[in-house]
């Protein structure tokens, strides 16, 4: 027998116990006081590194984030996008088919609409070139999408790397045609396309849509209710999840995993071929490298928090734009390096992914309990 | 034995999951050393949780736990380790990759001076002092299931675990590995060892056991001498009133050609022959067994039946309508052609959450597996899988917190329930099972066979793929037996006697003959 040293002499003061029937509303409470605290350790790390005053820190992050209607505006166009994107690997992920290529998927759908608007934008109709960004970008999105799919499916390739990898792909295209097509040869900047006839725009009247993000908004409204409901009450969202959770289940059920796979990749990379158009037709009406600006892999990150869920995913879409948008004020009033947002936001993201701990599993004293019953 | 300490006490435990569920109630009771105790209890009655709390898994809310008659306080496997105590979980926590030797050496911190060699013949001490067969240098993903958990108990005793406990160590031995187990496990007790035994098959509990400790939902109920006990008393005191314990066999009425197998060859997903030329027919209104050692090509039967399961060419697998006669070939058509087909197979898959269920979803969502797609709308229907999971729940009596509740957080007889009530309820003409009752109390496995007996009366082709060979031979009414992917015979389950199929099982009727011949 082992010696009597490493036994335990003393039962530990506390024991983790696994909760089974917490309610919905206590759990919320849970997921507030973490975003709380966190700010709290914030505010010590801001007062060690910076002696700034914390809450006037805070004030201008608010500021910055919503401090104006122009700001609102850009804030709300921010979410959407981020959310449109976030929607799109949504069903992807619920699969467990890790498409870590929205970005390349967004890039290639913007491509496509800037295609369209350069190529066709004089001499075509304007509404038929809309109609053909729109056409044109979704495809574009689907094939870049469905390309690791079909391999997935029929010769089980790595879909992680797969995608990533068309990333790369999609970054050296867009890179490429900005040089073909750039407006002074060799400066690699395409100017706003179609200023004169707005061919190929996603707009409303400015008497409506003021800042011209309206449109782009009610677009991913739409589609995130959509989204919900296709993945918990239509028959395809069933065959996701079955699929996601054993394939060989799927299997004994009749479903074909082939063909699954491969839709629901045709629309995850359709709806980033939407984010795409989002972005050149209904906003930037230009492309750059850079358009999808990092957005393709911060959607994984709303989606995870979000549980998969589509209508968690706005709050943490939102929580995420509205920290970068009030970072970046922070870093031009008050002089910060915009690392120290990237900081901030990441200690309270590791605290809201830390409160489902504590949302999963309670920690219990030991020794009360006992004296209680005792 | 009464003036002797209690190698282990257990004083007044009582353990939760949340507030609903309570797994042990103010459970008291003793394990002597040089004992072999049959804890017993229905599914869920809390038997795993109690040793679990033993063994350094979980910590209980309250009580106490002593070791020779001293208070021990376990807060981690380790501890339990330390204190002697091993226990051999029902999945076996082995690195596949490994070697013996690796996986008894893993997570240990005892310092050895001569490295492997000293544990591999730590290891062959121990296998020659039990009679255990361990082969040192073998891989784990090589060994057999019966091998594994060998190698599980010999990892517990290096450790020096004086009080061993076994969670259904046989629910997946053949009866001869079983045989083998038990032996061992008589060696143990004769060397002073305590041992704790949960299982449910009670003729086992009867074989092996001094003393019958007996749980229901969470209480302690009490305990007998195994001299003194019976398979019928033992179940009411588990049940807690009296249980008819015998299985009905129905005389077959309206006997109709169902399914022909004809030349059945399938190979398995290492390419290996698992089923070699079987032709076989399964009759509505009659309930056909499959007897083997696992792994004798059941699954490949069944599978290529359901169409999961390619077939080499010249096999075939007909099917006949009841009604009409018309014959559909199933080989070569995918589990979707032979639903939409309308031949109406159900099959409960020996892998429960692996196969045949969606773990992480409740049992309404489980409910739609099989019929999610009815309906023109693309939207699901969730309406008529509530009722039926609730149906499901009331009439097999399903312990679940709620219809969302995963299904993987039930336990085993539940999860199994779920799942054979699905299956039944779907209307088949064809019904597959296989091990239908593995794993669930006797109660519950009563239940099965009420409900296998029930579909057979109705018409339905039933085909059981059962290790229980008490049960084949009083439950169907013919039992084919496979030996090594091999139809050996079919025999007539109101004629047949266990020595005549056991020896089917295991020697095949050429290599008889052969033998016979020399």
């Amino acid at each position: 027998m082992t010696s009597a040293k490493e036994r335990s002499t003393h039962e530990k003061p506390f024991h983790i116990v696994k909760r089974t029937d917490l309610p919905v509303w206590k759990s919320w409470l849970i997921r507030i006081a973490a975003v709380v605290a966190s700010l709290i350790i914030c505010a010590v790390i801001i007062i060690l590194l910076t002696d700034d005053n914390p809450i006037q820190l805070y004030a201008t992050m608010i500021q910055g984030a919503v401090g104006s209607p122009r700001r609102v505006w850009a804030l709300l166009q921010g979410v959407a996008i981020l959310l449109c994107i976030s929607l799109a690997v949504t069903p992807a992920f619920k699969m467990r088919f890790w498409n870590i290529g929205a970005e390349g998927q967004v890039l290639i759908g913007g491509l496509g609409a800037t295609a369209v608007m350069l190529l066709l934008g004089h001499s075509l109709p304007a509404p038929v070139v809309l109609l053909l960004v729109i056409v044109v970008s979704i495809l574009c999105g689907a094939i870049w999408g469905v390309i690791p799919a079909i391999f997935k499916a029929f010769w089980n390739t790595n879909e992680t790397l797969f995608t990533l990898m068309m990333n790369y792909i999609a970054i050296q295209l867009v890179s490429y045609f900005t040089y073909i097509w750039s407006s002074n040869k060799g400066n690699n900047v395409i100017n706003t396309i179609n200023v004169d006839n707005h061919a190929g725009w996603l707009e409303l009247p400015p008497s409506i849509d003021r800042y011209g993000y309206l449109l782009n908004i009610l677009i991913v409204a739409v589609l995130t209710v959509l989204m919900y409901f296709y993945l918990n009450n239509s028959k395809q969202g069933y065959e996701i999840a079955v699929v996601g959770e054993s394939i060989n289940t799927a299997k004994y059920a009749g479903i074909n995993v082939k063909k699954v796979i491969i839709r629901t990749m045709l629309i995850s990379g359709a709806l980033c071929g939407v984010a795409g158009m989002l972005l050149v037709s209904g906003t930037d009406h230009t492309i750059t490298p850079n358009t999808a600006a990092g957005r393709g892999f911060t959607a994984i990150v709303v989606s995870w928090l979000a549980k998969f869920n589509p209508l968690f995913m706005v709050l943490t879409s939102l929580l995420l734009v509205f920290m970068e948008k009030g970072a970046l004020e922070i870093s031009t009033v008050f002089g910060l390096n915009s690392s120290f947002s990237d900081i901030i936001t990441g200690i309270i993201i590791f605290f809201i992914i830390g409160s489902e701990f504590f949302i999963n599993y309670s920690i219990k004293r030991t020794h009360a309990k006992e004296a209680q019953t005792k | 034995m009464d003036k002797q300490t209690p190698a282990v006490s257990l004083r007044h435990i009582t353990k939760a999951f949340g507030s609903k569920v309570v797994a042990n109630k103010d459970v008291s009771m003793d394990i002597m050393s040089g004992e072999i105790l049959s804890l017993l209890g229905e599914n869920g009655s809390g038997k795993t949780t109690l040793m679990n709390m033993l063994s350094g898994i979980y910590h209980q809310d309250a009580g106490q736990i002593l070791v020779n008659g001293n208070e021990v306080f376990i807060n981690s496997p380790k501890d339990a380790y330390a204190l002697g105590i091993g226990m051999i979980h029902q999945h076996f926590k082995l690195v596949e990759v490994f070697t013996a030797v690796e996986n008894v050496a893993l997570g240990m911190d005892k310092k050895t001076t001569g490295g492997a060699k000293e544990i591999a013949k730590a290891i062959t001490e121990i296998c020659d002092r039990y009679g255990f067969d361990v082969d040192p240098k073998k891989k784990v993903y090589n060994m057999t299931v019966s091998q594994k958990q060998t190698l599980e108990i010999v990892k517990a005793l290096y450790r020096g675990a004086n009080i061993l406990i076994l969670d259904e160590p046989t629910a997946v031995l053949t009866p001869q590995e079983t045989d083998k187990l038990f032996a061992v496990l008589r060696n143990m007790k004769k060397d002073g060892k305590s041992i704790i035994i949960i299982t449910h098959k009670l003729n086992e509990v009867l074989a092996i056991s001094d003393r019958v400790a007996i749980l229901r939902k969470g209480e302690y109920i009490g305990d007998v001498e195994t001299k003194d006990a019976s398979v019928q008393s033992l179940t009411e005191m588990m049940v807690g009133q009296k249980v008819e314990l015998d299985i009905e066999r129905p005389a077959v009425e309206h006997k109709a050609l169902r399914l022909r197998i004809d030349h059945l060859t399938c190979l398995d997903r290492y390419g290996v022959t698992a089923l070699d030329d079987v032709s076989l027919e399964a009759y509505g209104g009659e309930i056909l067994g499959i007897a083997g050692i696992s792994g004798s090509g059941q699954k490949q039967l069944l599978e290529a039946v359901a169409g999961l399961q390619h077939a080499e060419s010249g096999s075939s697998i007909e099917y006949i309508e009841p009604d009409t006669g018309t014959r559909h070939q199933l080989l070569g058509k995918s589990v979707s052609d032979i639903k939409r087909m309308g031949v109406a197979l159900s099959f409960v898959p020996e892998d429960r959450l692996g196969m045949g269920l969606v773990g992480a979803m409740g049992m309404t969502d489980n409910m739609m597996l099989r019929s999610y797609e009815k309906g023109r709308l693309p939207f699901t229907d969730r309406k008529t899988p509530r009722q039926l999971a609730s149906k499901v729940k009331e009439e097999l009596e399903v312990v679940t917190p709620s219809l969302n509740t995963p299904v993987r957080k039930l336990s085993g007889g539940n999860v199994q329930k779920v799942l054979v009530g699905r299956e039944i309820a779907s209307d088949p003409t064809v019904l597959m099972a296989a091990y239908a009752v593995r794993g669930l109390d006797i109660n519950t496995s009563y239940t099965i066979y009420r409900l296998l007996n029930e579909q057979k009366k109705k018409g339905v082709a039933v085909i059981y793929v059962g290790e229980d060979l008490d049960v084949l031979l009083a439950l169907c009414d013919r039992i084919a037996v496979l030996c090594g992917g091999k139809l050996n015979g079919v025999v007539d389950g109101k004629t047949a006697t266990k020595e005549e199929v056991g020896l089917m099982m295991t020697n095949l009727r050429t290599e008889r003959k052969e033998a016979d011949a020399s």
